[in-house]
């Protein structure tokens, strides 16, 4: 092995800081979540009370975010995927404009978005009320993720061969579709939908502008409590929060590594 | 395989009408309403013209650019660090600095008052050291801290793609014809890693420009244009100023995503 110069530690102990600066606020706000008295500290001994106040008064928000994100990925996967395969298809001038134009939602901010849609179907009574309003802003917002990601991988393989090899066998397209087409992109859509879900979880700059008093969703109830409530009550939800995105995130960087 | 064009287009059609719906209309009712205040459309030069709105404008690219300049200094000593040097634990310290990654701008303003708020660990450490709390959670310095923490992950990811693609025999050859260590990270390191950069950087100024949560959590008085912007439609009920700045707003941040686009030739894309 050989030996470090000061610039290795140097820049090792540099990125300890920043991992620290990234790390150590997450393990704080978790410890306060189950600390009796975050200001005296630990000493004040651990309590699930924090949590279940969350749990009893911010549950709900809970269900509807996951109730959306799992309904916004089925939205994702049917105007998505179909859109991908058709993009692939024909790599013309005409669709890498309709691929620029899809990615817009993500390019405008959220809160530009939000207001687009609140001046335009606010009036609409049921809809402006309804959590599907706080759906469609979210498959706006995500669908470029799962284009993007299914494209990725169809532009990957040899998409016309495989099809033409399957159609010389009397394959139709349907056929075709869901049995030479998709099994040859799951990798994409498994990342396209864990990208999906977990942008939905979080999502806050459009949600903000189009929830209601009834569809809360989990991030505005944390903006809430975080407004309103102790910190030791906004840690807990957080501490929520954290453990219901975990799996999403490292299933996510498994992926990325798996890519890379 | 000419015949099938037909179903091309049918197949595109639902995200096609959901996306002209819910996006497209929405944006130009959004445009027209912008005109439709008392100013009619020269509501939409107020941004330049008004002084508030101006004062807001500039503070918000300001921050938007050192939020930018940080992450990348901070990314880019880091990321080329862990994907050169093999260490014990340099896998756990990858996944520690992406770990962020898909956090909300709401949590990132909790993890900023974690930091820097009223029961901050920063405030408790000068208050011990120097017997003064320092609080700087609830300003400008906060939301600068938040947007950097939003920043590093993602960006840290995309240096290190890049840096392994970075032929390391390039270094070589430059240190061996007499190059000093910030030689070669001025003349090889950084004009290889320079579309990562731009593309990387454009993200981050984009979402410090646009991004909205992080500055909520900590204080709705920070006057940056997606809070005034807010508090335009919210407080004032001034829906015609609001739908004119937000729709500048959006201009300014597509603008500097597909300029980055074209100069790095990469896909670049705001998240958060």
């Amino acid at each position: 092995m050989k030996r470090r110069g000061a610039l290795f530690w140097l820049q090792l102990g540099f990125t300890l800081f920043v991992c620290a600066f990234l790390i150590v606020p997450v393990f704080l706000s978790m410890m306060a979540g189950l600390t009796v008295n975050y200001l005296t500290g630990i000493e004040s001994g651990l309590t699930l009370r924090w949590v279940g106040e969350v749990w009893s008064g911010y549950r709900d928000t809970i269900f509807l975010s996951m109730g959306i994100a799992l309904a916004c990925l089925a939205g994702t996967l049917v105007l998505g995927i179909p859109a991908a395969y058709a993009l692939a298809k024909r790599p013309t001038a005409m669709t890498r404009a309709i691929e620029e134009l899809l990615v817009m939602p993500v390019a405008v901010p959220g809160l530009a978005t939000a207001l687009a849609l609140i001046v335009t179907y606010g009036a609409a009574g049921g809809f402006r009320t309804s959590w599907t309003f706080i759906l469609t802003g979210h498959i706006l917002f995500t669908l470029p993720f799962m284009v993007r990601s299914v494209l990725a991988v169809l532009n990957a393989i040899d998409l016309n061969t495989l099809e033409e090899g399957a159609a010389s066998l009397g394959a139709g397209f349907t056929q075709r579709f869901f049995h030479v087409v998709l099994p040859n992109c799951r990798t994409g859509i498994l990342a396209g939908s864990l990208m999906v879900v977990t942008l939905s979880m979080g999502e806050f700059n459009m949600t903000w502008l189009l929830h209601t008093p009834l569809t809360k969703t989990l991030p505005v109830g944390l903006a809430d409590a975080y407004a309103s409530l102790r910190l030791e009550v906004g840690s807990a939800y957080t501490l929520i929060f954290f453990l219901m995105i975990m799996p999403l995130l490292l299933a996510l960087q498994a992926m990325t590594r798996h890519v890379r | 395989m000419r015949h099938e064009t037909p179903r091309l287009i049918l197949l595109l059609l639902p995200a096609g009408i959901f996306f002209t719906a819910f996006f497209l209309l929405p944006l130009s009712r959004l445009f027209a309403i912008g005109g439709s205040g008392a100013d009619g459309f020269a509501a939409y030069a107020a941004i330049v013209t008004d002084r508030n709105y101006f004062a807001s404008l500039l503070s918000t690219l300001a921050l938007a650019a050192a939020t930018t300049a940080a992450t990348l200094v901070i990314s880019g000593i880091s990321g080329v660090f862990l994907q050169r040097s093999r260490f014990p634990g340099n896998a756990i310290l990858v996944a520690m600095l992406t770990f962020p990654l898909a956090f909300p701008g709401v949590v990132i303003g909790f993890m900023v008052i974690m930091l820097a708020g009223r029961q901050g660990l920063i405030g408790e450490i000068a208050l011990r050291l120097t017997g003064e709390k320092i609080v700087f959670a609830y300003s400008m310095a906060g939301l600068f801290m938040g947007y950097v923490y939003f920043s590093v992950p993602r960006t840290i990811l995309t240096v290190m793609a890049a840096a392994e693609k970075l032929d390391p025999k390039l270094e070589e050859a430059a240190r061996s014809l007499g190059a000093s260590t910030w030689q070669v990270v001025r003349d090889v390191i950084i004009p290889g890693l320079k579309p990562a950069f731009i593309s990387a950087g454009a993200i981050c100024f984009a979402t410090a420009v646009g991004a909205f949560g992080t500055a909520f959590t900590l204080a709705t008085r920070i006057n940056v244009l997606p809070m005034v912007i807010y508090t335009e439609f919210t407080l004032q009920a001034n829906i015609a100023t609001a739908a004119a700045l937000s729709f500048v707003l959006g201009a300014v941040t597509w603008v500097v995503l597909a300029a980055a686009r074209t100069a790095a030739g990469s896909s670049v894309a705001a998240a958060g």
